[in-house]
């Protein structure tokens, strides 16, 4: 779904929020200054509870230590005074340090919702009144032991959380660094060329169809195609690709790549929100809002939770006040409090959030785009990869492979002379001939004359020489016998290039072969995709002979050949219904339904289209090492958050009963609540900091 | 069983039964967007430890467009999530965003805060 405006609408700032140029994301930019903010606030809560906490927790028990057992006898008066002076410190401790807690806890009960607050401020708050009471009022309990304070639970659990929680904001600002980096690619301004003259303009100001001068070293600021000059330009950033792209005239450029050595001038064609830098921000924005299927589940089960903490911890009060030994009320104060403070809802809410933004975060680095949450689980699901052939596999674009001479005349010769009488032809088998001439450095001449035979071949007069060239039925037609030809043509076809006779003043005189040529990272993309444990198996209009060859030199094992455009879908489904969870890997317009049937599709972006609508995964660079990242990745994501959630999950589930004090009849041990808030801010920072661990994701290295 | 006892258990199981409805139970209130000059329907939603309303009621077939104001400071509930429609909005406090969502088809859709404290529902009919 995309966002749609109606026609006269205000502009709406959230639209906005997801492009890098508009004032609403520039605060994306910076909103790390706003959570620094919040960091710094946490961190004075925390240095004042904690200044309060430390003396609180040796005052509570003076008894313990030798010198102040003298000076606070108990039942002292002196001992009172000092408890009284404890309970004020505490009192603001929870005022000023709790203070989230206790609106928080006003407002779960306005919206009828439970949350971490409501469980830190219920728990913090009955320590406080309790020994409050006790002080105030100690007629009203039955002896003497009752009349403990437990001030030192309500500041070291305070102080305890709020640590926690700054780290909290610390350990998230980190998991977002990926679009914070993105963001950052884009250069503030442009060299644009105006009335003739080079200008300086903040980038904001660049049109469509204005020409840019990007210099040696500079990052090119806009989308555009090369127009003149030619530079060899760094990619990596967004596609992943660590090795420069050699760039000429006609060649797209995409904003915030940054140029090496030369300089060229480039005509813009996107700019602001359409630019690919732009759709990249975008989609992995939109990706990590999505959710992680588990996550539903999750969260259903996170919504009972706390309500469940408040009603088990009352239930243990009751429990241990009917129960417990001695003095009852204490403990059953205690072991409430207990409860109450060592759930962790936060561990089960953030378990996938913080992976999964990590984990997109990462793969938009290596120049993979995982689209949602549902793309990244379904990916660490799949069994088969089905690769389309052209321009998946190959490059897309035939080349000259072989020349085969058979007459008098040299290699070269035959070559130049058949470059030369395809020149005039549209075909693109003739240009990959024509080009594989120019690449040898042979120069062609102009044909006199020039015929076309549609599905049969070409005839022209080159420097005085007829020159012929086509399949046999061409060649028997022009009255050119072909001798002993036909063995390396079958030789030729059977490797999967498609082989033509050369005629030459009537007589044959050898042959020359294009195909499409295989990417140069594939056969290793599908090495480790096999290494993986995925079966790879190649969907090709080919023939079954050519495409066997082909498959042989690339190591693919299941080949689906003759595959009519149409059936492509049809053929996806009968591998779903072998039970296989296939991934399609093909481009986005051709191979969309196909993308679309598959468990997951992975688009090959071409230049500047990354906002592929019919793809799960979009594969920036073009490489099929894309379809290795998005596979490993999703992998250690969702590892990742298995771990996440077993660890929330093997927390709550232990700590809940210890806290309930399960263990006490049997050990006699009861956990104290400063345990419990430390378990519990440990908790919650470890799920991050796990989830932050993703940002060292390396991709193997057979792929760098 | 002593007098007390009877007394704090009796009160106990009562607390717990009322903490029970009083969170669980399913909430009946809820708003309605409003159909604004823009020709979209419209609603400000409060987020201050929760979102008021956290019920919101559109019509199907229009565009939403939900402000949002955020009145507090913690950092968990400085993204709102609408999942479904793979939109999200960083709330910056006291600043008033507003979340553009499409036309949608009846049903419920739920949005949160980025680690799932915060529930609101969106119903579209």
């Amino acid at each position: 779904m995309t966002a749609r405006t109606t026609p006269n609408a205000r502009p709406v700032v959230v639209d906005a929020v997801t492009d890098p140029a508009s004032p609403a994301s520039t605060r994306e930019g910076e909103a790390p200054s706003e959570n620094e903010r919040e960091y710094r606030r946490l961190m004075r809560k925390w240095w004042f509870a904690a200044a309060i906490a430390a003396p609180t927790m040796v005052l509570s028990y003076p008894w313990l230590f030798p010198g102040l057992r003298e000076l606070f006898p108990r039942g002292s008066a002196e001992l009172r005074d000092l408890w009284i002076a404890m309970g004020v410190a505490s009192l603001g401790v929870l005022a000023y340090s709790g203070s989230q807690f206790f609106s928080g806890l006003v407002q779960s009960i306005t919206h009828r919702s439970a949350t971490m607050h409501t469980l830190i401020a219920i728990g913090t708050g009955a320590a406080w009144l309790y020994s409050t009471v006790a002080l105030a009022a100690p007629q009203l309990f039955p002896s003497e032991e009752f009349t403990d304070v437990y001030y030192d639970v309500t500041t070291v659990v305070v102080a305890l959380v709020v640590l926690g929680m700054a780290m909290e904001i610390k350990a998230k600002g980190r998991t977002s660094e990926a679009i914070r980096k993105l963001i950052g690619l884009r250069p503030r301004t442009a060299r644009v060329i105006r009335d003739g003259v080079e200008t300086e303009v903040p980038v904001d100001d660049v049109r469509v169809e204005e020409l840019v001068v990007v210099r040696p070293g500079e990052r090119i600021p806009v989308d555009g195609v090369i127009v003149a000059g030619a530079s060899a330009i760094d990619e990596s950033m967004i596609t992943g690709e660590s090795i420069p792209v050699d760039k000429a005239v006609g060649a797209e450029v995409i904003g915030g790549t940054m140029n090496t050595h030369g300089s060229f001038t480039a005509r813009v064609t996107h700019v602001g929100e359409q630019t690919a830098l732009a759709n990249i921000v975008r989609l992995v924005q939109e990706a990590q809002a999505t959710k992680v299927p588990i996550q539903r589940i999750v969260d259903q089960v996170s919504r009972f939770f706390t309500p469940i903490v408040v009603m088990l911890a009352i239930f243990g009060f009751v429990v241990w006040y009917d129960l417990g030994p001695a003095p009852a009320f204490a403990y059953a104060t205690i072991v409430m409090v207990t409860t109450l403070i060592i759930a962790c809802p936060c561990a089960l809410g953030m378990a996938t959030p913080m992976s999964l933004t990590t984990g997109v975060g990462k793969a938009a680095e290596h120049g993979v785009l995982i689209r949602s949450g549902e793309a990244l689980q379904g990916a660490q699901r799949l069994d088969t990869i089905v690769l389309d052939k052209t321009g998946t596999i190959t490059k897309g674009q035939p080349a000259l492979t072989d020349v085969v001479a058979l007459g008098d005349l040299p290699q070269d010769e035959l070559l130049r002379l058949a470059a030369s009488a395809e020149r005039g032809s549209e075909h693109p088998l003739g240009q990959a001939v024509v080009a594989g001439a120019l690449g040898k450095g042979l120069r062609l001449s102009e044909a006199t004359s020039f015929e076309a035979t549609t599905g049969g071949g070409i005839a022209a007069t080159i420097d005085g020489h007829g020159v012929r060239i086509g399949n046999e039925r061409f060649m028997l037609e022009s009255g050119i016998g072909l001798g002993g030809a036909p063995g390396p043509w079958v030789a030729l076809a059977e490797d999967g290039k498609t082989p033509m006779y050369v005629g030459i003043d009537g007589k044959i005189a050898g042959l020359v072969a294009v195909a499409d040529t295989i990417k140069d990272d594939s056969v290793r993309a599908i090495k480790r995709l096999r290494a993986l444990g995925l079966e790879v198996a190649m969907l090709t209009g080919d023939n079954r002979r050519t495409a066997s060859a082909i498959a042989r030199q690339i190591g693919i094992d299941r080949v689906l050949a003759e595959v009519r455009p149409g059936d492509k879908v049809a053929e996806i489904r009968k591998l779903q219904a072998e039970g296989r969870r296939v991934g399609m890997v093909g481009d986005g317009t051709n191979d969309a339904p196909a993308l679309t049937a598959a468990n997951v599709g992975f688009a090959i972006g071409t230049g500047t289209d990354v906002a592929i609508e019919a793809a799960d995964v979009t594969l920036i660079g073009g490489s099929l090492r894309g379809v290795v990242l998005a596979i490993e990745i999703s992998k250690a994501t969702m590892r990742n958050v298995y771990q996440n959630l077993f660890g929330a999950f093997i927390y709550n589930t232990l700590g809940l009963p210890i806290a309930l004090g399960l263990l006490y009849p049997f050990t006699g041990i009861l956990l104290s609540p400063l345990l419990a808030a430390a378990a519990m801010s440990f908790s919650s920072v470890t799920v991050i900091t796990n989830a932050s661990r993703l940002r060292g994701f390396r991709p193997k290295e057979a792929l760098a | 069983m002593t007098l007390d006892q009877i007394v704090v258990t009796t009160v106990g199981m009562l607390a717990i039964i009322g903490i029970g409805a009083f969170f669980l139970l399913p909430k009946s209130s809820e708003v309605r967007a409003t159909v604004g000059s823009s020709g979209a329907q419209e609603l400000t939603i409060v987020v201050k430890g929760g979102y008021s309303p956290d019920r919101i009621v559109a019509e199907a077939g229009a565009p939403i467009r939900l402000h949002f104001r955020r009145l507090e400071s913690g950092a968990c509930s400085e993204r709102v999530v609408f999942p479904d429609f793979r939109k999200s909005a960083l709330l910056p406090e006291g600043e008033e965003v507003t979340l553009e969502l499409p036309a949608a088809k009846p049903g419920e859709y739920g949005f949160q805060c980025e680690m799932g404290m915060l529930h609101g529902t969106l119903v579209v009919r």
